[in-house]
């Protein structure tokens, strides 16, 4: 019960923090608009894909790269903790370094999340049909997506100790990610070199995007894998990432 | 029956309690027992284990052998009742400068599992206890450096610990806030009943907060007692002197008056004898006598300083690095 508490104050602190810095969610719609209208537009005009608009195309893969992109970034709050100090106090509480770390990924989770809800609304300016039944079962997908992520960024945040080498790592990290997922382009189709299929497939994104791709474009779409082929990776990635996060999380100091 | 109140006299009981880094022993074998609802200073330089002792005790680290009891708890085997029974302020600054002062005594009453029916009467006393009512809805970062340190102190005591954990407390802090500061723990310690460690490097400090002082050198307690007795054990008065061959001086004392406790501080010479009304003459005169000139000569009570001086061989006031890292501590709190 007390560990439960715990988890709820420090998500609740997760989401004060991020509702509180304004500019930050201002300045995160700028980035997938660039990418829907600037890139798709000259992108799209070379970029033949059977059934679908190259936007319509482009949308679920912007989507999977703002979860991929803002819920690594969530990473820093770590290392503001560790900077300013507050980490110590939430470490020597008689809390579990599990609760710890589940409670800072579900906060960070739900602020990523809500970026991922603001550029699903995109779509609907830029004519993408969706409906609200479809909105309601891509929030789990993307719910899913983003744990991983975001305890992706918690893991190597709390390794880190300042801020430029988180944000360099990140980079690091984060391209090859969004590059080989699927997102801007297809990797399944004839044509594409084998050691880029091959690679896609360890890469978890490749499976959310997918999962994405099915329920936004419905039958327009044909799926690279079945859906609960996606659904599980994307769960089994998000369970070792848990236990890495929470490991991670017990031998900080 | 008689066996158990024993051991609740005691707060924090330590077994050959010992911390090796690197083959250096930075804790050595403690033996120490804090009595229940006293505070307790560590005294000591930079590196003397104080803070280290402190760590173990609070389970922040784990000793490299040895044990100790906190309110009867194991700090090794029962780490997590340990910390609940305790509350912990630290040297820097733990707090969240971007939720108000109320959030964060909420979130600590929430990490440390008080319950929720208790928590708005306990957070308002605290609030008016260390006098942040007014300020208790505005963000952190609007707060001073002594008002951030008030939180902290408030905070340590929201989920009713009873042994309160202070390391430096009044670090980087200008000397009103600093007496303020004092005032509080006083209050905080009357008003909860609580036991109170304190570790300082600050000789006012400790004089003025502890009922007993430990002073601590390479790991181990070098004196252990109530400040008024250590002081008393030197025994005397302090002369200090300032002359211009101020060792020339300090052999024609060791020689001629026979007096052994003889000190150079600071380009100073502090000699501690019994009759010091007495002695100061003779000293005057020795120096005339070899061509010394006497800048000035003073008579006072022995302080802590003192007391410090006499045990340990060197002076706290030249521990440049403690210095440099309690402004480093000051700076954290001014740049938020």
């Amino acid at each position: 019960m007390s560990e439960l508490r715990a988890l709820y104050t420090l998500w609740l602190r997760e989401i004060k923090r991020f509702i509180r810095d304004r500019a930050r969610i201002v300045i995160s719609f700028v980035q997938p608009l660039l990418w829907l209208v600037v890139f798709a537009a000259g992108f799209g005009a070379r970029l033949l894909i059977p059934g679908v608009d190259y936007q319509q195309y482009l949308f679920p893969g912007i989507i999977g790269q703002t979860l991929l992109f803002t819920g690594m970034f969530m990473g820093v709050s770590v290392i503001w903790d560790k900077e300013f100090g507050f980490m110590k106090e939430i470490l020597v509480a008689p809390v579990s370094r599990f609760t710890i770390f589940i409670g800072k990924m579900f906060g960070d989770s739900s602020a990523a999340l809500l970026q991922g809800v603001i550029v699903f609304t995109f779509g609907f300016i830029l004519g993408i049909p969706f409906d609200p039944i479809t909105l309601f079962t891509v929030l789990p997908i993307m719910l899913l997506i983003t744990f991983g992520f975001v305890s992706m960024g918690l893991i190597i945040a709390s390794f880190i100790g300042s801020l430029e080498n988180f944000g360099a790592i990140q980079t690091f990290i984060n391209l090859p990610i969004f590059f080989l997922s699927g997102a801007l382009f297809p990797i399944s189709g004839t044509g594409t070199p084998e050691w880029l299929q091959i690679a896609s497939t360890f890469n978890p994104l490749t499976y959310g995007v997918d999962a994405l791709r099915t329920i936004i474009l419905g039958s327009a779409w044909t799926p690279v894998h079945p859906l609960y082929i996606n659904i599980l990776v994307i769960c089994a990635f998000d369970a070792a990432m848990i236990a890495i996060g929470t490991w991670a999380f017990s031998r900080m100091k | 029956m008689l066996k158990e109140k024993n051991k609740m006299a005691k707060a924090i009981e330590t077994f050959q309690l010992t911390k090796i880094y690197n083959s250096i022993k930075a804790v050595d074998n403690l033996n120490i027992c804090v009595e229940t609802g006293e505070i307790f200073g560590l005294l000591g330089p930079n590196g003397a284990g104080k803070t280290t002792t402190a760590s173990m005790l609070s389970t922040i680290l784990k000793p490299t052998s040895g044990t100790a009891k906190v309110n009867g708890y194991d700090i090794v085997k029962e780490a997590s009742k340990v910390r609940k029974s305790i509350g912990i302020v630290f040297q820097d600054p733990s707090v969240d400068d971007r939720l108000t002062g109320r959030e964060n005594l909420y979130m600590h009453a929430n990490l440390y599992g008080v319950p929720a029916s208790e928590q708005n009467e306990r957070i308002n006393r605290i609030l008016k206890l260390v006098e942040l009512e007014d300020r208790a809805d505005d963000l952190l970062r609007t707060y001073s450096g002594g008002m951030r340190r008030r939180l902290e102190l408030g905070r340590g005591l929201i989920h009713y610990p009873k042994v309160l954990f202070l390391d430096e407390p009044t670090v980087g802090l200008d000397p009103q806030t600093r007496d303020h500061i004092w005032k509080y723990i006083k209050e905080l310690k009357e008003s909860h009943e609580i036991t109170v460690v304190l570790t300082t490097h600050y000789m006012d400090e400790a004089d003025r907060l502890s009922d007993r002082i430990a002073i601590m050198d390479h790991g181990k307690i070098v004196v252990l007692d109530t400040p008024s007795k250590l002081k008393e054990t030197l025994e005397g008065d302090v002369i200090t002197v300032k002359a211009n061959k101020i060792q020339g001086l300090a052999d024609l004392v060791t020689k001629w008056l026979e007096i052994n406790k003889t000190h150079i501080v600071n380009e100073t010479l502090e000699i501690t004898v019994q009759n010091g009304k007495a002695v100061m003459p003779r000293i005057m005169e020795l120096a005339n006598q070899n061509d010394i000139y006497v800048e000035s000569l003073l008579l006072r009570e022995p302080n802590l300083e003192d007391v410090f001086l006499h045990y340990t061989g060197r002076s706290i006031r030249h521990d440049s690095t403690r210095e440099l890292q309690g402004l480093a501590a000051a700076q954290r709190r001014a740049i938020r």
